[in-house]
């Protein structure tokens, strides 16, 4: 049976894994290495890089620590942060990635997941979407959130945005709830039900998670195939090994290490 | 070990690369005809479309190259679809080395696809590639289209359907998940294969 992934999530910021409160006020996490083996150590199913100063800075990715996690880790890894092009994607895939995410860019320009679909099969292309209801109850989509100074609001639909795509070619859709990220309050499973109900490939939950019964909930509930969480596995008030046992004592199927 | 990866413009081939350089092996790219017919040992990865894997082995001369290989030949993900007789995806003829159509998987309802992710593979049969593997050893594995169970089959997996997981006909093997990405069991896979007799 196909297990529930669990996906720590290593923002990176000139080469350094950080992390900050509702994307604002990074602090120093730690080397990008070293925490990517700690978790493939303790049992994490798969890593998620974002570069958060790449989109906003309008520049892409740097690769070389890409090529060494690629060396060095024998789970998969996904990449995001400023992949603009084909030529940006096949870079950081060459480097060793195993799915490169876009999030603004796609916004930007949707014909890019169509581009990227047709050069390297969709279940390379992850589309990654954060998203915030707005005071009319709508969820609507941000973009530049990696930037608070340039963060914009869209007039497009969170749900809608997810079943186009989709239809372009996403392999996998990362849903980050910004109204829940950073605050531990659990993941947004309105939200996430809502998404799970129009998307037909991969959902990973993201924003929110406080503690193991959130991932419970969200796998639960929620019905989504992955659950990504930065801060509660770096400060290690959620470790993965006693996470996944919990997941197992309520019957979720996760992998044994 | 002579390993050679043969180049046939998958995107992250790499990540295969580094998996035999975590063995010790440093497996080397090619598209040469004759510098892969005289390897010890050959890897044909791939991730992408089967039409693209094909077009490209034929605009680099390479089909019947890999055709007539007779040292152990292991492909991975796409590379091991494209052993078969041909492919849904795109309605391509493939190598033809393995009987059998590659299908895509059907989904439904709680069943995504792409398969992806961490999934139980299932014995077959007891095979020198699965030596130290268990039984019920999970993998990783990316893709929305499957070969059929058949007498190749060493191990399936279940997404819904039931497909080969890892297939072997004499030399010629192949592992539809990531054994680059599956930590411990996907190591011992390609150190098996790398211990094959050739």
């Amino acid at each position: 049976m196909l297990s529930r992934r669990i996906i720590p999530c290593l923002d990176v910021r000139d080469g350094r894994v950080v992390k900050g409160v509702r994307f604002r006020d990074h602090v120093d996490m730690g080397d990008i290495v070293e925490l990517a083996l700690r978790y493939r150590d303790e049992g994490a199913d798969e890593l998620v890089f974002y570069d958060i100063t790449a989109s906003p800075e309008s520049r892409s990715v740097d690769r070389a620590w890409v090529e060494r996690v690629a060396r060095l880790i024998d789970i998969p890894f996904c990449v995001a942060g400023g992949i603009r092009s084909v030529d940006d994607a096949r870079a950081v895939l060459h480097a060793g990635a195993d799915k490169i995410s876009i999030n603004t860019p796609a916004l930007d320009r949707p014909a890019l997941i169509d581009e990227l679909a047709a050069a390297f099969g969709v279940q390379c292309v992850v589309v990654g979407i954060d998203s915030l209801r707005d005071a009319d109850g709508e969820w609507r989509v941000r973009q530049y959130t990696g930037d608070p100074t340039r963060m914009r609001a869209l007039a497009r639909g969170t749900l809608e945005w997810i079943a186009e795509a989709q239809a372009r070619g996403a392999g996998e859709i990362v849903l980050n709830c910004m109204g829940s990220d950073g605050v531990r309050t659990g993941f947004d499973i309105e939200q996430l039900s809502a998404a799970r109900a129009v998307c037909g490939v991969p959902l990973v939950a993201s924003g929110g998670a406080g503690e193991a019964a959130h991932f419970v909930d969200v796998f639960a509930k929620a019905d989504v195939d992955g659950a990504l969480a930065a801060s509660v596995f770096h400060s290690g008030d959620v470790r993965i090994p006693s996470l996944k046992k919990q997941l197992r004592q309520a019957n979720i199927e996760v992998r044994h290490v | 070990m002579d390993v050679v990866l043969i180049d046939a413009g998958g995107a992250n081939i790499g990540s295969v690369r580094y998996a035999f350089e975590r063995l010790g092996v440093a497996a080397r790219f090619s598209a040469d005809a004759e510098e892969i017919a005289s390897a010890g040992r050959v890897v044909l990865p791939g991730v992408g479309a089967a039409a693209n894997g094909m077009s490209r082995l034929r605009e680099l001369g390479l089909v019947e190259c890999v055709r007539d290989l007779k040292q152990p030949l292991l492909g991975v993900c796409l590379g091991m679809q494209l052993l078969y007789e041909g492919s849904e995806e795109g309605d391509v003829e493939c190598l033809g080395l393995l009987q059998g159509r590659v299908r895509r998987l059907q989904g439904g309802p709680a069943l995504r696809v792409p398969h992806m992710g961490w999934n139980t593979l299932q014995a077959v049969r007891p095979d020198a590639l699965l030596e130290g593997v268990r039984a019920d050893a999970q993998a990783y594995f990316v893709h929305s289209y499957a070969a059929p169970v058949t007498d190749d089959a060493l191990a399936t997996c279940t997404h819904g359907e039931t497909f080969a997981a890892v297939v072997r006909r004499g030399n010629r093997m192949g592992a539809q998940f990531h054994p680059e990405r599956s930590a411990a069991v996907g190591a011992r896979l390609l150190e098996n294969f790398l211990d094959m007799p050739a």
